[in-house]
């Protein structure tokens, strides 16, 4: 009977709740829950609510749980805006595109790194972990860039970070603890390479590992603004969130003349552009994000067994 | 043991193992070629901090200094208030922010309702997934001086003073920036403490709770000392990185209002670098910039000899 698990839940909840000390535990356990509940939702809830209610009850302070007056003058204002567009362009193509070259790097040299019989691989290891604590610096690195001539040109939002240390050494974990070392032995008996082996064996078993370290780097990939801060200036390779800056933060006025840092009308009706920016660029990242939780669980795990 | 390596060793030439292992060195060519140029090379660059910078000349072409540019930033005014700023910033993270994601595991672990459990769960990670960018312009919609939801009830709670401008004023920056940062990862910090919450054996809860503990015993006896490995080495990775206040968030919550309070490393090597008005300073920015990287390497290193030596697991 005790082996029986929903038999030994049944019993602990019998047990469960006695002492009145346990009675103020869960209670307390209750609330704290409830309230971090609400203190992270409520701001992601405010800005739902803001972006469809009328900005001026808005900035009076009157929409507080409910939108209010609604309307949707703010997402008309985006899908007229080619600015929002063009960042949305760019941002795919660096999203696809940059995280198709990180995996293409990360992955077979995740896979050499796990191979137990390679016997440079611990020095290997340490050419790419000291990178993970020393850099040169923003400078040098800005002017070897631009020796490269990649300067304000598309390719370096692309390559940058090429292949992250942190995503290489969780790759190479993964391999190493789930790949039995036989399965090569056998293979290579068999004249199997490390190609074929990679290609037909490995690639096919770490699924789970290529899910993660797809969604590590597409992440990054879609909320990098440092590095087009950086290396580009040019506004129709920049990616959304350089648009986001421009729009959210430098107060950049709209196609229309609305917004920028006017008073009256124009501003009220500029911050519920604001609200529906935030909306437009968030929601995509966010509708992925249920699907992809438990590999993103499984991510930080995997991580973790190595530290 | 050892000595059989070294046997096996003398016998097989280089010869043998390029044979045997070229194709892992193709493999791993790529990754190796990019750390190096984007890596190794701007490295190699850092002795810009030692040359004046001439640019008909080039990066290693100027003439040498020494050490002129360190001393430079140490005497001037910056040098103690991007010190100060990103002392206070960094361990003010540490201090308010590092139980936060703790005690987050400890209740979701006790919450026996599986659906609340999930729904809960997956609320805390999503501030995870929002760009700073985003953040920063809902910290300034949200705690606007006058109209801002949050700053309306922070005031009306006598939390802060009626006439407080939280984006403004210098006092209030540090909480700003640890608050949000308390809000967006809390809940992706609290997964690993999950994970090591979820192995324990329920029979030592059965057995506690036979032998008489109440539900603070169990958390104290049972589930703090199975976390108390996995906060060590999460504690002595964020004490090694001092002096990294992140650029992204400071960088975007700056305005010149509060710059006295959140002008850090960082941010000063970027505007030394591209300044609003002048010349940019490129030798005096990549010796602040290696100036960091030496204290952050040497933080590293002590904690990680400490942890060593008190706990015999270290990073390295």
């Amino acid at each position: 009977m005790t082996k029986n698990p929903t038999a030994a839940v049944n019993a602990r909840n019998q047990i469960r709740d006695r002492d009145p000390a346990d009675r103020v535990f869960h209670a307390l356990v209750l609330i704290l829950s409830i309230l971090c509940f609400i203190v992270i939702l409520y701001p992601l809830w405010f800005v739902v609510i803001a972006s469809i209610s009328n900005s001026d009850m808005v900035n009076r302070g009157e929409v507080v749980f409910l939108p209010k007056d609604i309307r949707f003058y703010g997402f008309q204002q985006i899908f007229q805006d080619s600015r929002i567009l063009i960042g949305y362009r760019n941002t795919l193509l660096y999203v696809v595109g940059g995280t198709l070259l990180n995996m293409i790097v990360t992955m077979p040299a995740a896979y050499a790194l796990s191979r137990p019989d390679f016997r440079p691989r611990n020095k290997i290891m340490l050419y790419f972990v000291f990178t993970m604590y020393f850099s040169g610096g923003l400078v040098p690195t800005y002017m070897q860039i631009n020796r490269l001539g990649m300067i304000n040109t598309p390719w370096i939002l692309l390559i940058m970070v090429l292949v992250n240390t942190y995503n290489l050494i969780i790759a190479r974990t993964f391999i190493q603890n789930t790949i039995p070392n036989d399965l090569y032995e056998s293979a290579s008996l068999d004249g199997c390479s490390h190609f074929r082996f990679f290609w037909s064996i490995v690639l096919p078993l770490s699924k789970a590992i290529i899910s993660v370290e797809i969604l590590y780097y597409a992440v990054f990939h879609w909320n990098d603004y440092f590095n087009a801060l950086i290396y580009t200036s040019n506004n129709d390779i920049q990616p959304l969130q350089m648009v986001l800056r421009r729009i959210l933060l430098q107060n950049e006025a709209f196609a229309n003349g609305n917004g920028g840092v006017q008073g009256g009308y124009a501003q009220s009706s500029a911050d519920q552009v604001k609200y529906a920016v935030i909306i437009v660029s968030t929601v995509p990242i966010l509708c992925v994000y249920p699907f992809v939780q438990k590999y993103f669980e499984k991510g930080v795990m995997i991580g973790a067994v190595k530290g | 043991m050892t000595t059989a390596v070294h046997a096996k060793k003398k016998s097989r030439g280089i010869g043998y193992y390029l044979k045997q292992d070229w194709q892992l060195w193709v493999m791993l060519l790529p990754a190796i070629v990019y750390i190096f140029i984007f890596c190794y090379m701007p490295m190699y660059g850092a002795q810009l901090a030692f040359r004046k910078y001439d640019y008909t000349k080039g990066i290693y072409g100027g003439d040498w200094v020494g050490f002129q540019y360190f001393l430079d930033y140490f005497n001037s005014a910056m040098f103690g208030t991007t010190l100060r700023n990103t002392f206070l910033i960094s361990l003010a993270s540490i201090v308010l922010g590092f139980p936060a994601p703790i005690v987050l595991a400890i209740i979701i672990n006790q919450i026996k309702n599986n659906k609340w459990k999930r729904t809960l769960q997956t609320t805390v990670y999503i501030p995870y997934f929002i760009s700073v960018v985003v953040l920063v312009s809902m910290l300034n919609v949200l705690f606007a001086k006058s109209g801002g939801v949050l700053s309306d009830f922070l005031k009306a709670l006598h939390i802060v003073p009626a006439n407080a401008n939280l984006l403004g004023q210098k006092q209030y920056f540090v909480w700003m920036y640890v608050g949000s940062g308390i809000w967006q990862s809390m809940g992706w910090n609290s997964i690993i403490y999950i994970a090591a919450l979820s192995s324990v054996d329920v029979q030592l809860y059965d057995a506690a709770k036979i032998d008489g503990a109440n539900a603070w015993q169990r958390v104290i006896h049972i589930e703090f000392p199975v976390l108390v490995p996995t906060i060590m080495i999460l504690l002595i990775m964020n004490m090694g990185s001092i002096l990294n206040v992140g650029f992204d968030k400071v960088f975007l919550m700056q305005n010149t209002l509060n710059k006295q309070a959140s002008e850090v490393i960082s941010t000063y090597v970027y505007h030394l670098m591209a300044p609003t008005t002048g010349a940019p300073q490129f030798s005096l920015a990549t010796a602040v910039g290696l100036f960091t990287n030496v204290v952050n390497f040497v933080f590293l290193m002590l904690t990680n000899t400490i942890s060593k030596r008190l706990t015999g697991s270290g990073l390295m």
